[in-house]
């Protein structure tokens, strides 16, 4: 009797543990499946708008000169300013953020994720809980930049030409 | 055509058909031994709980070295930030699956084969046709039933405990950024990418388990017998993993 009951509480944390793992998988690893939130790391959050985020994910950094001091934790859509809405979490360690500074979207390397670049304003008040960033630059979108490329390529072009034949 | 290949040949035809018979018989018995999910029971834990160690142990070592090798291939593109999208999707449709399986060949399909294949060489199984008892339905049918049931799982927890090591190399040492690595990896895997690994690993199952129970049940009665049979579950095991794994891949392309 005590062999079988130390064999079927061996048996019963396998397949706890390999159903487990399956849950994992199925539900926290898919972009489009279930989430379980994490818990949130410590620190004070702060709003940013953007006029458009790209490829922007929850759990992004948030770096600023390159040192990563915080994530992104929530991105929604606000009806009333038609922009995106992006809530960061700042690590407390850097509460002495200057109240005007300003936030972009960058790409790191060529194929990476997106982050949330901070440069520092100058102003002596900091930034806290609830407050709002209100200078952002959207993510750059390779292809609309491609676009003006060439759109300004082909003006400048035709203008030359047109320029060339007006001095003959 | 040599005599000797002609004879590899046959017996070759005749072990695919030995098995294909064995496998129906064995379907049949399966229902039956639902009614005893005590004798099922003991076969999870023989098969899958005492594998655990090894999976895990070996799951966290390929996620290591998956970590290291993907890292350094995507340095030269100056793309480390898609680390854990490479990394989740070879482990989740490849590693995962076909590792474990073999692992499982291994550790689990060459102990059914040489316990049944004792069976055998001692009687055992006759002595339970004599009593009307199906060794069928008692003794394969559990363990096939054990193995399909452990495989699956453990792939899972390979899987995990992988993506888990290679989070410690590629973020821990060697800094690629914690929310990138699994935001990267989230938006690349879809369901179907999880889908792909865990039907492969129910037909690894499948086939290793029938693989390891055929060779042993069928295995010739004597020490020589039950060694060759062990080896064969071995080879057969792994040259079947390898071929569907193939098959498998192309299908869900």
């Amino acid at each position: 009797m005590r062999a079988n009951r130390s064999l079927e509480i061996g048996t019963g944390l396998f397949v706890l543990l390999g159903f487990a793992a399956l849950l994992f998988l199925s539900m926290q690893l898919p972009a489009n499946g279930l989430k379980f939130s994490f818990k949130k790391p410590a620190g004070y959050d702060v709003t940013a708008q953007f006029d458009n985020i790209g490829d922007l994910k929850v759990g992004a950094p948030v770096r600023m000169a390159g040192v990563r001091i915080g994530q992104v934790t929530k991105i929604d859509f606000d009806t009333n300013t038609e922009r995106a809405k992006v809530w960061l979490r700042i690590d407390p360690r850097f509460n002495q953020i200057p109240a005007d500074s300003s936030a972009a979207i960058d790409t790191e390397g060529l194929l990476g994720g997106q982050y949330i670049a901070i440069s520092p304003g100058a102003m002596p008040t900091y930034l806290t809980n609830g407050s709002r960033i209100l200078e952002t630059q959207s993510a750059l979108v390779l292809e609309n930049l491609i676009n003006k490329f060439f759109a300004t390529e082909a003006n400048k072009s035709h203008g030359s030409g047109g320029g060339a034949k007006e001095s003959k | 055509m040599s005599n000797g290949a002609q004879e590899g040949v046959l017996e070759l035809v005749r072990k695919t058909g030995e098995t294909g018979i064995f496998f129906v018989r064995l379907l049949g018995a399966c229902i039956p031994a639902l009614g005893r999910p005590r004798l099922i029971i003991a076969q999870i834990y023989n098969a899958g709980a005492r594998s655990l160690i090894i999976i895990m142990l070996s799951g966290l070592f390929t996620g290591m070295v998956l970590g290291l090798q993907f890292y350094d291939v995507l340095n030269r593109f100056g793309a480390t930030e898609a680390l854990g999208t490479a990394v989740a999707l070879a482990l989740l449709k490849e590693l995962g699956p076909v590792l474990t399986a073999l692992l499982f060949a291994g550790r689990a399909g060459t102990a059914l084969t040489s316990e049944i294949g004792l069976m055998r060489a001692t009687d055992q199984l006759t002595a339970m046709d004599v009593m009307a008892v199906d060794p069928i339905r008692h003794v394969a049918a559990p363990r096939f039933l054990g193995g399909l049931i452990a495989v699956p799982l453990l792939t899972a927890i390979f899987t995990v405990v992988g993506l888990f090591g290679a989070q410690l190399i590629g973020v821990q040492f060697l800094g690629v950024d914690h929310g990138i690595f699994w935001s990267q990896a989230q938006s690349a895997v879809a369901l179907k990418d999880v889908t792909e690994g865990v039907v492969k690993s129910i037909v690894f199952g499948a086939v290793v388990s029938l693989i390891a129970v055929n060779e042993g049940y069928h295995s010739e009665p004597t020490a020589e017998g039950i060694g060759r049979a062990t080896t064969r579950t071995v080879v057969a095991s792994s040259v079947m993993i390898l071929l569907l794994d193939y098959v498998l891949t192309a299908v869900f392309l």
